[in-house]
């Protein structure tokens, strides 16, 4: 991993340039390492996305060489937590970075999965066999962007994993969960996009007014469990 | 006790310094694109930096004062009039109950800072007032909507004081020689920017760099407070595209066609674009006010030297962070 300089106040730490759970596994240590060794009035924001970790620091309060320091002194503790393999201490890391398991209930009937016969026969299955496997997984939350609470999940068994539409939708409902490539994720709000939806939640994402504003955060991780018509729509889930 | 609104014009915002601390969730800063127009119009009122005003882009904004106070605008000049008479930006003013004030059209320059002494009095949202329309954030009515006709917006009355005017040397000029006369900004149709070079794996690579920094490039009509899209010469990179990351205030991406883009203020937090570094903070000001044609040239800026001025530039107006 390096550290670069990107702005005046902003620095961004890169790590291998792939997108898998290992890598992954890095920078959640190394973001716990930053969010307990750094001093955190001098952090003004943090992105952390599938392969760097963007910080924004107070200029006011650090220089950017004094920030930059604290933050290779943080990494350096990173490193060796992750020289050693065994499984020891493998799980003392895990333990320092604790993550959330969310669990997302969906509904995948054809009123809301406008996709879900493409995924299928795309990928030579059926609708319950996409469903079986879009399910059977736990993902990580890699990333959140693009649009407030909107986060990027992965990854998506290679079976269903299915390329963006060639033209996105002018609207994409609330609470969509969409497939593309080997990325899933949920859209927090009515927007327009090109990912293929296989189902629809009842579950708010973002609320603006609640004290945790999300349901989850970069980190974390995701499994999404079946749910029935009945079910969606007594939790609220609009067809 | 408000301001009301009786010609939203084209785009006119309620803004403060921005919001922070939410990026982690996907939430832009948004706030001021001219943040030096913006900070002056505090400064001349005594408010704190973070006062809330009214971004108005373009013109064809008025409103009519309910009450007397003290008021400033900065920025643009929008030939903006009160009751009819014309006054001139980068200055204070007494206005009373009934005064109306209006924005027409740019005559230099496309966003003008509307403030009130005591900042006008708006509900944060996540921290702040700044309005993000695609994020639902800010305004007067919290969601995000830009100011209509009718709206009120609150400010409390204030005595009547002596009026100020920004210092010539701080008001945007053709020449490096301070204006003489009757202050009024002039935004160039030629200005060069700085900007601190890319240098990691996300870079669009040396030979783009050259040719962005050997070539003009002109501002295009497609700038909005997300992103200023920019023609000239078409940069090549061997990337095609980059893991999606975090991205900076006033980044210059380079997507498919080779036209490079600097993301603004209501930019999305994260970009998966090759990028050629980041415009000096301090430049950003005149680069938003710079009408679509305006010619630009690119020099690099080492980052060192551009925190030292953003640091200046900070604690000159008070800035808190």
């Amino acid at each position: 991993m390096n550290i670069f300089r990107v702005s005046e106040n902003t620095v961004i730490i890169l790590f291998d340039q792939v997108i898998d759970a290992d890598n992954f596994s890095v920078i959640k240590q190394c973001v716990h390492n930053i969010k307990t060794s750094v001093n955190d009035k001098w952090i003004a924001d943090i992105i952390i996305s599938y392969a760097s970790i963007h910080i924004t620091f107070n200029l006011l309060a650090v220089s950017g060489i004094d920030f930059t320091r604290a933050l290779k002194l943080a990494l350096l503790l990173s490193n060796g937590n992750n020289a050693n393999n065994d499984n020891a201490e493998k799980a003392e890391s895990d333990q320092c970075s604790p993550s959330n398991t969310i669990e997302i209930p969906v509904y995948y009937g054809e009123e809301v999965a406008l996709d879900l016969a493409h995924v299928a026969n795309n990928a030579n299955l059926t609708k319950e066999e996409v469903i079986a496997i879009h399910t059977s997984q736990i993902y990580d939350v890699y990333a959140i962007g693009f649009a407030p609470g909107f986060a990027y999940l992965g990854n998506v068994d290679t079976r269903i994993a299915t390329a963006r539409k060639p033209t996105p939708r002018q609207k994409v409902a609330r609470g969509s969960v969409g497939i593309a490539d080997q990325q899933t994720a949920i859209y927090p709000s009515e927007s327009p996009g090109g990912w293929q939806i296989i189902g629809r939640t009842p579950i708010q994402l973002i609320d603006y007014n609640s004290a945790n504003l999300t349901q989850f955060t970069a980190g974390d991780k995701v499994n999404f469990t079946a749910m029935s018509q009945a079910e969606y729509l007594q939790m609220g889930g609009e067809l | 006790m408000s301001l009301q609104v009786i010609k939203s014009g084209f785009l006119s915002l309620v803004q403060d310094y921005g919001r922070y601390g939410f990026q982690s969730i996907g939430v832009t800063n948004g706030g001021p694109l001219d943040e030096h127009a913006f900070l002056w119009a505090n400064r001349l009122l005594g408010n704190d930096y973070n006062a809330p005003q009214i971004e108005v882009s373009y013109g064809a904004f008025s409103a009519t004062f309910l009450d007397s106070t003290m008021m400033a605008i900065c920025g643009a000049d929008l030939s903006a009039t009160v009751n009819d008479l014309a006054i001139k930006p980068w200055q204070s003013y007494t206005v009373h109950a009934g005064d109306t004030i209006s924005f027409k059209a740019p005559v230099t320059g496309l966003r003008c800072y509307l403030a009130v002494k005591g900042g006008f009095t708006v509900a944060p949202k996540l921290g702040s007032c700044a309005t993000v329309a695609r994020e639902k954030l800010g305004g007067i009515t919290q969601d995000g909507e830009k100011l209509v006709e009718g709206n009120l917006v609150k400010y409390f009355p204030q005595p009547h004081e002596l009026t100020k005017r920004v210092p010539s040397t701080f008001v945007p000029s053709h020449s490096s020689e301070p204006q003489s006369s009757e202050s009024t900004s002039q935004y160039p149709k030629k200005i060069n920017l700085r900007f601190i070079p890319n240098t990691s794996v996300t870079s669009a690579g040396e030979a783009a760099l050259n040719t962005f920094t050997q070539y003009p490039y002109k501002v295009t009509p497609h700038i909005d407070r997300m992103g200023y899209r920019l023609s000239g010469a078409v940069i090549n990179t061997p990337l095609a595209g980059i893991i999606s990351q975090g991205i900076s205030l006033g980044s210059i991406q380079v997507p498919k066609d080779g036209q490079p883009i600097v993301l603004m203020r209501d930019r999305q937090t994260m970009g998966g674009y090759p990028l050629l570094g980041c415009i000096a903070y301090v430049d950003l000001a005149k680069f938003s006010q710079s009408l679509p044609g305006t010619e630009l040239s690119f020099t690099p800026i080492s980052v060192e030297a551009a925190e030292a001025e953003l640091i200046v530039h900070k604690r000159f107006f008070g800035v808190a962070h």
